[in-house]
């Protein structure tokens, strides 16, 4: 059982704690760091609920030791929000579509569709279903999400 | 759950990383994770040590040269599936490539960790099979290369020895204006297929010259319609020609699992080469 010195940046900011290899990066952000935002559902990579960016790419901080991410630039969903918690448009649109009911899955969800339209600035409903084929959501059906990443979409091409 | 507690190594070098799994017992590398760490969670898989190859100097690109296609092993699949070197000359992959996991599995997971992973419902596999191409295959002892056929050796088995690694994967390319066409049939999107089908074939005089038609999700690893590639030999790329080439599929006996029984794999296996081919036969000399 090994026992690493883990430097890395985490919404900018940089960290350094020393973690079990076996620790995963979902489980590092959470309780070495405090971040619980990033939500932990499944465990082995199919639930989507700890999506985080990795240098700006997407992954499952299920599926990664917290050793991996040493040097990595890590975004968080706290990462998200502006100046004095002040909700960015993806989240707005959120809560303007009922993109989430209970919230468990939001993170995730806001992680992966943070990728897509920066990826993606003006997807089709199509694209944006597909981008969330690896995020599961057991409240909405999912409609107030695609309707949210869509509004997102559209007030960012608008402004 | 979470993964019993081992040792983590993260080399430099081939030789550093080669020299660790020739060294340490009950060892695993650690390529992309995708497989692996969900195998750790669970607690199926209980290593000593983990070798990262995530630093190792070399696995990393697409190289085309001499008619061959060289991906390095730790090439993540997401960038595969942006490569214009994969679209360009291996769109079978492109296309196979869409149906792998999530994105946000593709930009960890990589070519080398799917086929040592050796799922028998795999993608990647399915379309080295279908080109019989090449792995590359490198340890303390030196490198050899193993001819796909031989690679996959059985149910998540492969020929790679405990001390090995997968250092790069080769298709001999198929020449402009091949056709290719991949369907699988997953009960949802990003699942492993119950069955898929891989298929590629090159068309002189408007008779096919060769087909090769490769199968994922029916035996314990990807298996060769060689029968229906022999019913296509020579023939015109019609409906009728691709109709007799997929039945053939009928005197597969397919695995049976919680899944899917054999009777509805074999089905699958006859209509999802058809639509294979009816694409392949769509794209010869489009591209």
């Amino acid at each position: 059982m090994s026992t690493h010195a883990i430097k890395l940046s985490v919404n900018g900011k940089a960290h350094e704690r020393s973690a079990e290899a076996r620790i995963t990066l979902a489980d590092f952000l959470r309780h070495q760091l405090g971040l619980t935002g990033t939500h932990v559902g499944c465990e082995h990579g199919v639930c989507g609920a700890c999506t985080v960016l990795i240098d700006g790419r997407t992954a499952r901080a299920c599926l990664m030791f917290a050793v991996q991410a040493q040097g990595r630039e890590i975004t968080t969903v706290e990462g998200l929000a502006g100046a004095g918690g002040k909700l960015n448009v993806l989240q707005q649109a959120f809560h303007e579509h009922h993109g989430l009911q209970c919230g468990f899955c939001t993170p995730g969800m806001l992680m992966t569709l943070t990728e897509l339209l920066r990826d993606n600035p003006d997807p089709s409903e199509a694209q944006v279903r597909d981008a969330l084929t690896g995020n599961l959501c057991r409240c909405t059906g999912y409609g107030g999400i695609v309707a949210a990443a869509l509004a997102a979409a559209r007030t960012t091409k608008d402004t | 759950m979470k993964p019993a507690p081992f040792d983590y190594h993260a080399p430099r070098t081939l030789a550093e990383a080669t020299g660790l799994l020739g060294s340490l017992e009950n060892v695993k590398v650690l390529a992309g994770g995708q497989s692996l760490v969900p195998m750790m969670n669970f607690r199926y898989v209980i290593v000593d040590h983990l070798v990262d190859l995530a630093q190792v100097e070399g696995l990393r690109g697409v190289t085309v040269a001499d008619g061959t296609l060289r991906i390095g092993a730790m090439t993540c699949q997401r960038d595969l599936e942006f490569s214009a070197d994969i679209e360009t000359h291996c769109p079978l992959m492109r296309a196979a490539l869409g149906h792998i996991g999530h994105r946000q599995t593709r930009n960890r997971g990589t070519i080398g960790g799917s086929l040592v992973h050796a799922d028998p419902a795999a993608e990647l596999p399915a379309v080295c099979a279908a080109y019989d191409a090449t792995i590359e295959i490198a340890s303390a002892r030196g490198t050899r290369d193993v001819r796909f056929a031989d690679f996959a050796a059985g149910f998540m088995a492969t020929a790679v020895e405990p001390d090995e690694i997968v250092t790069a994967i080769k298709l001999p390319l198929w020449p402009a204006g091949h056709g290719d066409g991949f369907h699988e049939f997953a009960r949802r999107r990003g699942d492993f297929a119950i069955a898929g089908a891989a298929v590629l074939v090159e068309v002189t005089n408007g008779v096919v010259k060769r087909a090769a038609i490769a199968l994922c999700g029916i035996a314990t690893t990807p298996v060769r319609l060689s029968e229906g590639e022999a019913a296509l030999a020579g023939k015109k790329l019609d409906a009728a020609a691709i109709k007799a080439a997929a039945v053939t599929a009928r005197s597969l006996e397919p695995i049976s699992d919680i899944h899917a029984g054999a009777d509805y794999r074999r089905h699958l296996a006859e209509v999802l080469t058809r639509r294979a081919l009816t694409d392949a036969a769509s794209r010869v000399g489009t591209r």
